[in-house]
């Protein structure tokens, strides 16, 4: 209780001083002469005032403690182990841990990679062997969350442990999770994510204790801990119900589009010169009438699957007729639409997919007999089967290439609870050089953007206020690359020009900024307990080309349908030889600071500009170098020795 | 759980349940709907009379079958569902995608 006044005590301090800074910088000392880095400035500043604002909202009722309680016996428990292309002993060894977890449970190996090794393997030390089957043949596969998904389908336990192929389970990790469920409202119980192969000096920044420690914890308190791919305990039953509830909204989703898509198409082709066959006039009249009614029908609560049921067999009739009466016409217009179809196979979103259809229909030239076979197609994928789907119940969330937050944020949204339980039950493996941590951090930034630009967590309904800060602010911190550039670009504007963002960087400047600043150290150095969170910081500097990277292709591809490559993170080090290249903007920024540094001090020293500015200036840039300055080591890091063995 | 199957009318499969619908007895019936529809007789009616529970994965299993059915150029219909079933399908908006029939061998009489 003590430690919990302190810590908000400290919360109140900084955010005032935070305050008080923030509108002092904006009423009082923004330069206008300037106004192309003062404000693009004042705005990064805000932006971060705003970050800390969220991080003391999330550490609120932060509650460090836990009580472990076992659980009833009788429980049913299914053990995932997730793959793709890890080498074999590193699943087999997890799979070995997994059978050596003391409640019951069935073990399976989810391979993706679909490797008759890996199911030979599987087979002999016996756990279970899921690959995916026939009906994900030229379909979207979703990545892990497809493969966890096909899973559900083909077991039955009611409560699932999650892990990825490095992750290596304690005994007693089902032990100390599963007494959650009591509450018959819990869905989700993640633990800690720790890293076996990391040197206390942790180059690459894998550790995240400040994540899986005071932010998880605050998000607990809030209802609010997400769900973090591995490490998890998940209900069945709440998993279930979120797939049949999506089912649903997206059936529905598709169904309006394609609707309204057939209504497009045909209208294009009543109008084109080519309607002038009485036969296709009268065919295409029919299908717009059966679309009409098929509207009337929803509107008047008939269920899907008897709407579309009518609706099909309508089509297929009218189609049929018309292939009777010109066969011919129709050879050219199927080669098209064939063709549309190759294309859009390997899509992974039904509705995209609908768009995209549409999209392509109606740049090629079609004759009534086509529009009709288009529409034909067009509904039929609408039907409630989900012909472009493997399955039709998704539970895990397949709109994010992080399907573990996206599913935690729905789960939520259905009135289920999560919980973070603080305490290491598995150890897994970082990456080992510098490109595959990149590589892993751009696919969570670029998850993480693509649920904040799909469903943006402050306007989903179920959401508590607080869920919807809780998530939010997570996104919001994934946009700090845009706020690192400005803190690079203002020295140097100062030192090379003498561009001054403020109105002068006098005492009245350091009253505002220097206790602020200190506060702001302080709570992290308060809620972290004394555990390094330099390395967070260093990285949430130094990877600025990662994070707008992620913001703007993620921004491509939820609203223009641009592909984001899905990258696997490999487990051991691939021995990438010229990693400095993966830095090259980072090299950039340095260089020019230094310089900048040189032009600032041979100014001050030719009377051309004054000392306190310099010396601040000067002070930011060091400060923008020592962040990442790691970035150093990183590129030199070739994995660490206790691998070696 | 206890399915009983048999055919009425042209094609038409009844595929009577007894008992508790759940992740337990889901792929159970998964399989019954895939062998039916295997058969040739893609026109499947669940009577869901003896049914006294149903969870998500029971309904899932449901939503399964219709696929496979429709895939096959046929439907699946549910009929007579108890209150608590009933409750379900609406908690999970299932009861906007599917309509339940009063009695399974009049499901497909249309």
């Amino acid at each position: 209780m003590k430690r919990r006044f302190f810590l908000r005590t400290c919360v109140v301090v900084t955010l005032l001083l935070g305050l008080n800074y923030i509108l002092w910088r904006w009423f009082f000392s923004l330069n206008w002469a300037n106004w192309w880095i003062a404000v693009p400035l004042v705005c990064a500043e805000t932006y971060n005032f705003i970050d800390i604002f969220f991080f003391g909202f999330t550490i609120w009722r932060s509650d460090p403690k836990y009580t472990v309680h076992l659980p009833a016996d009788g429980l049913s428990v299914d053990v995932f182990i997730t793959t793709y292309n890890e080498p074999i002993e590193l699943v087999i060894a997890t799979a070995k841990a997994a059978n050596k977890i003391r409640y019951p449970h069935l073990t399976w190996i989810l391979d993706d990679g679909a490797r008759e090794d890996m199911r030979l393997a599987a087979e002999e030390i016996e756990v279970g062997y899921i690959k995916r089957g026939k009906n994900w043949e030229h379909r979207p596969l979703h990545a892990k969350a497809g493969n966890l998904n096909n899973a559900l389908m083909s077991t039955s336990g009611e409560f699932l442990l999650i892990l990825d192929a490095d992750q290596v389970p304690y005994p007693e990790i089902l032990d100390h999770t599963l007494n959650y469920f009591e509450d018959p409202k819990v869905a989700l119980v993640q633990t800690p994510q720790w890293f076996g192969n990391v040197s206390p000096y942790d180059p690459l920044g894998s550790q995240a204790p400040l994540f899986y420690g005071p932010i998880q914890q605050g998000k607990n308190a809030w209802n609010a801990a997400f769900f973090c791919g591995s490490n998890a305990v998940l209900r069945r039953e709440a998993l279930m119900q979120l797939g049949l509830k999506r089912y649903v909204t997206e059936l529905e989703i598709a169904m309006k589009q394609a609707l309204r898509a057939a209504d497009q198409i045909l209208a294009r082709t009543q109008r084109s010169s080519a309607a002038d066959i009485p036969e296709a006039q009268n065919a295409l009249r029919s299908v717009g009438d059966a679309i009409a009614q098929t509207r009337t029908a929803i509107r008047g609560g008939q269920t899907i699957a008897d709407v579309t049921y009518a609706l099909q067999q309508r089509v297929a009739g009218i189609s049929k007729e018309m292939v009777k009466a010109h066969l011919d016409l129709m050879i050219e217009d199927l080669a098209a639409i064939r063709e549309i179809h190759t294309e859009t196979d390997e899509k992974w979103d039904v509705i995209l997919d609908i768009e995209k259809t549409t999209d392509l229909l109606a740049s090629h030239e079609l004759s009534p007999l086509g529009a009709l076979e288009a529409v034909s197609t067009l509904l039929r994928s609408l039907d409630v089967d989900r012909p472009g789907e493997a399955q039709p119940l998704m539970p895990l969330a397949t709109m994010s290439v992080t399907e573990d937050m996206a599913t935690s944020m729905r789960l939520h949204e259905m009135g289920w609870k999560s919980v973070y339980h603080h305490e290491t039950l598995a150890i897994g493996l970082a990456p080992e050089d510098l490109s595959s941590m990149l590589k892993q951090r751009l696919r969570w930034a670029q998850g993480t953007m693509q649920v904040m630009f799909r469903e943006n967590p402050l306007f989903q309904r179920g959401l508590t206020i607080a869920q919807r800060l809780m998530y939010f602010s997570t996104m919001w911190s994934y946009l700090n690359g845009f706020a690192a550039v400005v803190y690079f670009t203002a020295p140097v504007a100062y030192l090379c020009f003498g561009v001054l963002p403020v109105k002068a960087f006098s005492t009245t400047y350091f009253y505002h900024f220097i206790p602020f600043m200190i506060a702001n150290q302080l709570l992290f150095l308060v809620v972290s307990k004394g555990i390094s969170t330099w390395r967070g910081q260093q990285y949430s500097l130094s990877l600025f080309p990662i994070w707008i990277k992620a913001v703007v292709s993620a921004f491509k591809n939820v609203y223009f349908h641009h592909p984001l490559a899905f990258v696997v993170t490999p487990k051991t080090g691939q021995g990438v030889r010229n990693e400095w290249r993966l830095v090259k903007y980072q090299i950039a920024v340095a260089i020019v600071l230094v310089l900048a540094m040189i032009v600032g001090i041979s100014r001050l020293v030719s009377g051309r500009s004054e000392p306190v500015g310099t010396f601040v200036n000067v002070a930011w840039a060091l400060w923008d170098l020592g962040l990442m300055s790691i970035l150093i080591p990183a590129v030199r890091f070739r994995g660490s020795q206790s691998k070696e063995k | 759980m206890e399915i009983h199957s048999k055919l009425v009318g042209e094609g038409v499969t009844v595929l009577k349940l007894q008992g508790k619908l759940n992740m337990v007895s889901a792929p159970r019936l998964r399989e019954e709907v895939h062998a039916a529809v295997a058969a040739g007789n893609s026109r499947v009616a669940i009577d869901l009379t003896g049914v006294d529970f149903i969870d998500s994965s029971g309904l899932g299993a449901l939503i399964n079958g219709l696929k496979a059915a429709r895939q096959a150029g046929g439907d699946l219909r549910i009929a007579a569902p108890s209150e608590q079933v009933r409750l379900v399908l609406e908690l999970t908006n299932i009861d906007r995608v599917l309509k339940a029939y009063e009695n399974a061998e009049s499901a497909f009489s249309d």
